[in-house]
Order: structure tokens, then sequence, then C-alpha cells
């Protein structure tokens, strides 16, 4: 049978047998914990706490007036021993509340529901937003905003994205192998918080276990697992939505005005314990994986723990390490400090090692168009890269520089080496900030 | 564990194992069978003429990648590319010294001119070929018969009536060197397909435009599509990537305009041959094609209502 999929995309190397079947292990809390004040798409939180005070684990610490923005909450019960700028995922220093684990793990007040599914759709919105979830796919966009689109919009489907298409990646593969039940009960809250009549969830082909451990507890008819062509970005919201119900998010648009949600498979999860054990997000799975990583595996990792001791905890580095890959090899971020904290939207911590770690000088581009091919968003990244390096963002924005979803397969498949995605990220960052201008 | 010695750089983090080297060389790889034939069937002539265009084609190369201080990197495979396609394109006694003349053309005025690798907006080969026909007519038209070297007309010349089916197929019969056996242009062409290093809507565009004409115009299609160089154009030269549209429907665009033109030159222009002229002439619209066939872009066009 043919499986749904979505037009381009590329298949690279998908090096998962390295975790796919290392189960879920917990990594015990580290001495000092370090809670980012940015931990997604937003405003960033003002710190309720301050040197000296002590916080219980599940604690709100950081919270915002803004709209677009989440609650962050201790991971640790402890002392605050500072309040300062320190070493972020995205490369700069970001104001983070540094936390002396006591190690005593004792809990802040938790209201716990034996049945979390009669709750109403605002409570569970409520309790999505006290716990500071938000997307744990990687984009960190705030949940309970995501749950309440602007209009009155009709929501008919509700998809929970378990495709996990970038290489290495097997965090959301074990959650549906080890823990399915919580990931529907998770789906059926989501659906109930946006009013979707139904379920959809999408994985990729390569999890066969995960595939039917979800159908064994899927149950209602209401929720439907949608078998998916093993091909990245199958992940991409977009693409996600388009295999799945056919439809379209219109250009400069959002999946609601499709009538589609999407949630990742851990935001799912995340979503059952804020509800069912009133459990704010304080830890997330995280694969530990690459060749330069000696003991790759899965691990539960209390939020604000470093890359370091994550990393010393799975054996250390082989050798030398070439990258330390926040997220997936192909829109993972590279980091330089290994004192960065793990946060709500990091899914994998990937070491490469020297040899991995190929870095290019670029060719001439020969035209090939295997970039037109294989651009999931139907764009001709070869005319835009030309466009970017003349400075010439009109021609980028009349030819859809603002559709690019920045998966990158077009550097992936580019026989020249040439950094296509890079240039296109140019020219958004520019034509954003011409807007801005205009706009005053 | 140090910071101090990771790689930073921006994603994604692996990259697809093709390159440009090893492109051209798959294309080297595919015109393999058509070489072999040509020596099958014009003996030394082939040899001759392929070596001195290749060597030609990769001096000039670095010759003009020295004037201009740019890099030299015949590595990359694409000048021997265009010598052996260029020593592929002539009769089999063509003199030596106007096999290396064409072939330094091809690579000066077709490509280094415009900039070198990629920037070339006509096919080198090309350029190089309709310099040689254009100042050396005689020795460019001077055909043989394959084995025994005598004088004779090409298929085109002579007319369906005049050539059986199995020398068209196989190739014994009078043409350019590397023109006459569809047999081994067809395995050639077959494995640069597989390799994934030939996009199948230029020829087939292109051969089926052929076909579909000739056969409305009351001609023998099959004749006009074995005789000539049309075959081991579609295959090796239309479907150049830098000379070629980059959208999907520009490239059909491409194969079937140049089999209009390709089909107007043969039966109502003065030449027997249009497939040089039907190439370069698409290259010339390429980027007009290309601004008038960019695909939809996703999600552009659909409602914003729910």
């Amino acid at each position: 049978m043919k499986k749904k999929t979505f037009r381009g995309g590329v298949h690279p190397e998908y090096a998962k047998d390295i975790t796919a079947e290392k189960s879920i292990q917990d990594l015990p809390a580290p001495e000092m914990i370090v809670i980012s004040l940015q931990q997604h798409i937003g405003a960033p939180v003002d710190s309720l706490v301050k040197k000296g005070d002590s916080v219980l684990m599940g604690q709100l610490i950081g919270n915002s007036s803004y709209a677009v923005s989440a609650n962050v909450h201790s991971s640790v019960s402890g002392t605050v021993v500072a309040v300062e700028p320190r070493p972020h995922i995205s490369g700069r220093s970001v104001i983070s509340v540094v936390i002396k684990n006591d190690g005593q793990d004792n809990p802040c007040e938790m209201i716990s529901h034996s049945d979390p599914i009669q709750l109403s759709p605002q409570e569970i919105k409520d309790k999505i937003k006290a716990a500071g979830i938000v997307g744990l796919g990687g984009a960190a966009f705030p949940t309970s905003i995501k749950l309440d689109p602007p209009d009155q919009a009709n929501i008919d489907y509700l998809i929970i994205n378990g495709s996990e298409c970038e290489p290495y990646l097997t965090a959301d593969d074990r959650m549906m192998v080890e823990e399915p039940a919580d990931v529907i009960l998770g789906a059926k809250l989501l659906a109930k918080g946006c009013g979707a009549e139904r379920i959809l969830i999408g994985i990729e082909e390569n999890k066969p276990e995960a595939i039917r451990n979800m159908r064994d507890h899927a149950g209602s008819n209401a929720i439907e697992i949608v078998v998916l062509d093993t091909k990245y970005p199958q992940g991409g919201e977009k693409q996600m939505i388009t295999a799945l119900t056919g439809r379209e998010v219109p250009s400069n648009g959002l999946p609601y005005q499709a009538g589609v949600i999407v949630q990742n498979v851990g935001t799912a999860l995340a979503t059952t314990q804020a509800c069912r054990d009133g459990r704010a997000l304080i830890d997330r799975v995280v694969t530990l994986t690459g060749a330069g990583i000696k003991e790759p595996r899965n691990y539960r990792i209390r939020l604000g723990t470093s890359f370091r001791v994550a990393i010393e905890a799975a054996g250390g580095f082989t050798a030398e390490p070439g990258k330390v890959i926040a997220g997936g090899p192909l829109m993972g971020s590279a980091q330089f400090d290994l004192d960065v904290p793990v946060m709500k939207g990091t899914s994998s911590i990937l070491v490469f090692t020297k040899e991995d770690s190929k870095q290019f000088d670029p060719m001439p581009c020969i035209k090939c168009a295997r970039c037109v091919d294989v651009c999931p968003a139907s764009l001709l990244p070869v005319r835009l890269e030309a466009y970017s390096m003349n400075a010439m963002w009109d021609e980028a924005l009349e030819y859809g520089a603002m559709d690019c979803i920045e998966c990158g397969c077009c550097t992936y498949i580019c026989p020249s080496k040439r950094f296509l995605l890079h240039w296109m990220r140019l020219a958004k960052n520019e034509i954003i900030v011409a807007k801005r201008r205009q706009t005053g | 564990m140090e910071n101090s010695r990771l790689i930073v750089s921006p994603s994604p983090h692996v990259r697809d194992e093709d390159t440009i080297h090893k492109i051209m060389f798959a294309v080297i790889i595919g015109l393999l069978p058509v070489l072999i034939a040509a020596t099958y069937l014009f003996g030394f002539n082939a040899i001759r003429l392929v070596v001195l265009a290749s060597i030609a084609a990769v001096v000039t190369e670095a010759l003009c990648q020295k004037i201009r201080n740019q890099p030299i990197t015949l590595w990359d495979g694409s000048a021997l590319v265009t010598g052996v396609l260029i020593g592929l394109n002539v009769p089999p006694t063509l003199p030596s010294w106007m096999m290396i003349l064409g072939s330094v053309v091809a690579i000066t005025l077709g490509k280094h001119v415009f900039g070198g690798l990629g920037y070339n907006p006509f096919n080198p080969a090309l350029v190089g070929r309709a310099f040689l026909v254009v100042s050396f007519t005689l020795p460019m038209t001077y055909w043989t018969t394959p084995f025994d070297a005598v004088t004779t007309a090409t298929p085109l010349e002579l007319g369906p009536q005049a050539v059986a089916y199995p020398d068209l197929f196989f190739g014994t019969i009078a043409g350019s060197l590397g023109e006459t056996s569809a047999f081994a242009i067809l395995i050639g062409g077959i494995y640069l397909f597989y390799r994934g290093v030939l996009d199948y809507r230029i020829p087939l565009g292109y051969l089926g435009t052929v076909l579909v004409l000739t056969t409305i115009l009351g001609l023998d299609p099959l004749f006009h599509l074995l005789a000539g160089s049309l075959l081991f154009a579609a295959v090796y030269m239309a479907s150049d990537m830098v000379t070629t549209p980059v959208t999907p429907v520009g490239r059909w665009a491409f194969g079937i305009g140049a089999g209009i033109i390709l089909v107007v030159i043969r039966i109502w222009g003065s030449l027997p041959e249009g497939v040089t002229y039907s190439i370069l002439l698409m290259n010339a619209a390429t980027p007009l094609i290309n601004r008038w066939t960019r695909p939809r872009i996703y999600g552009q066009g659909v409602s914003k209502n729910a």
C-alpha cells in the first residue's frame, strides 16, 4: 500500500538503531540546575525568585504578563544561588535562575484528577498554561495559546505528530512504545481543549513497535493511527497536515486556518501529567546519541541539567568531539559551550565525532535543481540563494522566502555543498527587519 | 570535557554524499558505452579525436582559471565531460587541429567568458560544435561509413528508404562518432537515469515531441528518432544541468521546445540536421522558461477561512 506522505523531502541516513531499543531511564538531577527564563517562543519570563530563596520541586519561578509566553518551574528543590545571564542554546546568554539542588526533591502542592477527561476545555487549557507546557518537538511554542485559536476558528482535527523524522532521534518513539496510554490520554485532553472532533496520530513506518502499541491503546474510533512514509521532513507541521488531511496551511497563515492543530508526542505526555497529576513541565525525554558518545541512550532529564552532566552520565565522549548538537542533525543547532542547559525544546543531544563533522567549501551552482526537487514548500532555493547573495530582498520575498520552513533539505542535497538555507535565513531576516522598519 | 574545540556551523549538519565531482564522473561512465561503440565502429579515429578534445578541454580550463585567478578545479570533471562530448560530436575524419580548436572554443567562448562552471548560458560542447560547423563546414559534413571509411552521406541526407532500422539502431551507419549507435546511447542513458544524474523530463519531452510531430506530418517517426544525433543529444546534451531550466514544468517545456525547433529545421530548414541549434536556442530561452514556470508555493492561493 502506498503510504501517505508529502511533496519533496530527502532520505538521510537515519541512524536511529543506535538508541531505538534503549528504554527511557531517569537521569538523577545534578547538584546545580540552570533554569533559563527563555525556553519558549515569545517573551522571556520574569524571575519570581531571588538569590537565597528556597524553592520546591515544581514551584513556579518565572512568569510573564505577555500573552505569548510560558511559565517556568524549578525542576528540583533547593536554594537559588543566582539569577544571572547564563549560556543558552541560541548561542547568546540569557537570564537564568541557578538553583543548588538539596537532593530532597521536595515537591510543591500538586492537584491531581483521577479522571482528567472530565475537565472542561477551559480547565484543560488552564492546567496546560499553569504547567508551562510548550511544543516539545523543538519549536517550543506555548501549547495553551495554540489550543486557543483566534476568531473562534473551528478545529476539525487534532494531529499528534509522532513522525520523529529527524535522524538519530528516538525520544518520541520510546514514549509511544513505553507510555502509549498516557500519550493517547494526552491526545484526548488536547483534542477536548481545542474542541477537535477527531484525532489523527501520524507515525513514520520505521517505528513498528510504536505503531503497534499506540494502536492497542487507541481504542475509540475517534482516534486514528496513520502510518506515514519515512521521509524527512515528515514531521514538519505543514507536511504532517497535508499528508494526513490533504489540506494546506495558507501561506503566511497558521494551521488553525486549515482547521487543524498539531501537537507533538512529548507535548501530549506532558499534558497528561499536567491534567492528571497536576505536575508542571520540569523534565523531558532526551535522546543522547551519535558516534561521539560512549553509551547512547534515552534519558528523562530534569530541565536545567547541563549538557556536560548529561553527556558524562552517558559515558562521556568516545574521542575528542567534533560537534555537539542540540536537536537533530538537520535542524538542530551546534553548541560551543557544554554548560548550556537542557530546555523544554531540547529533543536530543547529538555528539558528532571529528569525522562526522565534515565541513565543506561551496562549489559553483550547476543548476542541477535537486534543491527544487526536494523542497517541501515548492520553492526555488537556487533562485532564492542568488537573490539573497545579491541583497535582492524584494525578489526573494516574491519568490516565497517567507514560505521557507528551514528544514534544510536544499542544503542537505546540494552536490555543490552550498549553504542554501543559510542564505534563505538571511533573506527572511532582512525581509522581517525591513517590514518592521516600514511599520515603525 | 573542554569546550574549546567544538565545531559550530549552521544546520543542516549532515549532507548527501553526492558531489559535482561524482556527478561529472557518472556522466563519463554513462558515456563509456558510446565511447566503446564509437571505437568499435570508427577505430583509431574515435580514440584520436576524443583524446585530443579531452586534453585540449582540460588544458584550456586550467589556463582559463589561471588567467582569471581562479582556483584550478580540474578534478570537478566538468571540462573533461565537455571535451568528451565535443569529441563524440564530430565526423571521424576531422583533422586533429580542428578538433583541438573546437575544444578550446568550447571551453573559452562557451564557458569561461561567462564565468566558468555553472554560469554558462549555452552548452559549451554545442558552442564548440556550432563554431566548427560554421568555420569548417566541409570537413564537419564529410561523412564516412563505419569500419571501411568509404565516403557516403548520413541517413538524414539519404532519407528513410535508404537505411535499415537495425543499422540505425546498432550504429553501423555514417555520422558523428557518438551519435550512430542508439543501442549504446540507451545503455548509457539508462545508467544515468538510475544514477540520478539524468532528469527524464527533457529527454522524454524532446524525443516525444519529435515522435508526435513527425507522425502528424506523415513522416517516419522511428527513422527521425534514430537517425542523426537526436538520441545522443537528448541523453547527454539537452539534459545538461547548467544550461536547462530548474523547474519541473520548465524541463518539459525545454524538451518540447527543442523538439519543435528540431523538426522545423529538419523538414523546412536548409540543414539536414538541427539538433545543435534546437538545443542552443532553448538554452537561450532557459531564464525565461524558469521565470514562467515557477511552481505554486505550498500554501499560496489557499484561503485563510478554516
